[in-house]
């Protein structure tokens, strides 16, 4: 069962490592005995929590002093193959430093990278399946060289259970110099104040779009979310017109989100925006235009205008308690 | 690695304050309107691109930003980098029209089937030939959406580079640059020169103007081929892919739900159907 030693890209979030580190390992156990976690940082701060997901050890950078974490990750991963490591794939989050590390990487090591993947299976090597078309067709892709694979994998893609294994052993990797590639520099670090749930852990999500006609209508979107104990959500045409900031946004770019229940009112559907919520348990749409492709992945569709129905629920609801 | 000209050397004079011109390259690509639905062609497995391409509405935010930033430098030049099939410039002209000064467009048969790595190869050569300051991306395209490229491109030409910016600001040789984080965002300063992928919906992007669009016609626009950027076939292209496509296959739809008409009343039903999934 084993298609040969797997690196995993290990972000640190709050609290420890990020769910797509764990989801990642997850999968990577699944397939390979000798599953090793890479970290730009201190390797003994997640020693525990990825050895308890499955990694048998970990290869830290040590501090980054303050770099942009891509450059230098990718610059200590091609050296460390160059010098003999030889994972046979390479599993990287798409997340903001996962995109520059598999991007770099991909240069040092003229290997493509293959993107998107939200599934991954051993068929005599290691096919990645990539949704297309907001997730009507499944493309699935493996590499034709020996070179290791680097795969960039979609949030939510994999159920990120503990094993309950040891701390993980902690192996030093070494940045070489990376000339002017490394020079970007971290002054300030800034986190957006947000209350309730967050997007991408919520129960219930309420997101908005353009149907909503008006940056103030998003009021709506943002009650029912409190009434609901969920998190607002947006579609990017909102996002791309200013009236909520990126962190909201569902889709493609954005956040991936499977919720129990969406809530999506005055959204189309398009192929960007279905990408990012298509897997949610219990989907329920609002829109007035009874063609949008959002009703064909709706349990609940309402054919009316969010101005209507949107009120008319939240009275319904406040009248409940 | 390139060799860039110093950001020191485009200073000029004018009436008595030090201004420093900038030069940006703007990677924009050309794609099938989104409004269209896509396909695969069934031999290739490569999207079909068969209609007139389009400026990718991503990429508008890159010009926009580097129009303004060429504006706040007091002068320079916004010089835009594309691979097309068939010499496409339809999407390039509305990008000339907003502003920009001049296109490089590389457009060859032997690109048909490159991917990510092969294109940036391809792109990062034709950036060379302007000798950019800065170089911007999109964050990622809307139809093939790897969201590799613009990393890949620094990377090759040995330059730093900060993805995902909300905000730019240039000043005294380097940029600082608001990224987006999962939690919020970073301040980062860099070096020029360098590469800056932006993200969508941070500026404005302009509309072009008649004067604009009539302008755009007699922009140059330097239509090379691969050979002209010194690249060999056999690295671009299907050759270079180093990757298959083994299957395509249709994704299990999901089960129809219930569609109703809102008669004033459908809220009623959203209430019934929360209750049931034990939400309220």
């Amino acid at each position: 069962m084993s298609v040969g030693t797997i690196w995993v890209l290990a972000e640190a979030a709050e609290g420890g490592v990020a769910s797509i580190t764990n989801e990642m390992l997850a999968k990577a156990r699944q397939l390979s005995d000798d599953v090793v976690a890479v970290f730009g940082g201190d390797g003994a701060a997640i020693a525990e929590q990825v050895g308890a997901h499955g990694a048998g050890s970990v290869l830290a950078t040590g501090d980054l002093g303050g770099a942009l974490p891509g450059p230098s990750i990718a610059g200590a991963m091609a050296a460390a193959i160059a010098g003999g490591a030889a994972p046979a794939a390479i599993l990287i989050g798409t997340t903001y430093s996962g995109r520059d590390v598999a991007g770099r990487l991909s240069v040092k090591l003229d290997a493509p990278v293959i993107t998107n993947i939200v599934d991954l299976a051993d068929e005599g090597g290691l096919v990645g399946t990539e949704p297309i078309f907001g997730g009507a067709s499944n493309v699935k892709t493996k590499f034709t060289s020996d070179k290791p694979g680097i795969f960039l994998i979609r949030p939510k893609s994999f159920e990120a259970e503990a094993t309950g294994g040891g701390a993980a052993a902690v192996n030093a990797l070494e940045v070489p110099d990376l000339g002017a590639t490394g020079t970007a520099v971290v002054t300030n670090s800034f986190v957006e104040a947000s209350e309730g749930p967050k997007l991408d852990e919520a129960a219930v999500v309420v997101s908005g779009g353009r149907g909503l006609g008006e940056s103030d209508k998003y009021e709506l979107i943002e009650s029912l979310a409190s009434k609901l104990g969920a998190a607002p959500g947006a579609s990017r045409a909102i996002v791309d017109a200013g009236w909520v900031p990126y962190s909201y946004q569902v889709g493609q770019t954005g956040k991936v989100v499977k919720p129990d229940v969406y809530i999506a009112a005055g959204i189309s559907g398009a192929t960007q925006h279905l990408v990012g919520m298509k897997g949610s348990k219990t989907i329920i749409a609002i829109n007035k235009d009874a063609e949008a492709p959002i009703f064909g992945v709706a349990d609940l569709g309402i054919v009316g205008d969010v101005h209507k129905v949107l009120p008319q629920l939240l009275e319904a609801l406040a009248a409940r308690g | 690695m390139v060799e860039f000209h110093s950001p020191a050397a485009w200073e000029i004079g004018h009436k008595g304050r030090k201004l420093t011109a900038m030069k940006v390259a703007v990677c924009v690509k050309q794609i099938p309107d989104p409004a269209d639905p896509g396909a695969l062609d069934e031999a290739t497995k490569c999207l079909k691109r068969d209609t007139k391409l389009i400026l990718d509405e991503s990429d508008s935010y890159g010009v926009e930003m580097a129009l303004q930033l060429v504006d706040a430098a007091g002068g320079g030049e916004v010089v835009l980098i594309s691979m097309a099939p068939n010499s496409e410039v339809n999407g390039l002209r509305t990008a000339l029209a907003m502003g920009a000064d001049q296109a490089i467009l590389v457009s060859d048969d032997a690109l048909a089937g490159s991917d990510a790595l092969g294109t940036a190869k391809v792109l990062a050569a034709a950036i060379q030939r302007a000798e950019p300051d800065l170089v911007l991306a999109a964050t990622e395209s809307s139809d093939g959406y790897t969201g590799t490229v613009p990393e890949q491109i620094a990377e090759i030409m040995g330059l730093p580079s900060v993805t995902f910016a909300k905000s730019i600001v240039a000043a005294d040789g380097s940029v600082n640059v608001q990224r987006q984080t999962e939690a919020g965002y970073d301040d980062v300063t860099c070096p020029l020169p360098c590469l800056v992928s932006v993200t969508a919906g941070v500026v404005e992007p302009r509309y072009p103007s008649f004067k604009g669009i009539m302008a755009a016609k007699s922009k140059p626009v330097d239509e090379v081929t691969i050979a002209d950027l010194g690249i060999d076939a056999g690295s671009v292209g299907w050759a270079g892919a180093g990757q298959e496509i083994v299957a395509v296959e249709e994704a299990p739809a999901r089960e129809a739900g219930e569609i109703i008409e809102d008669d004033g009343e459908a809220y009623q039903r959203i209430v019934s159907f929360l209750d049931e999934l034990k939400v309220i």
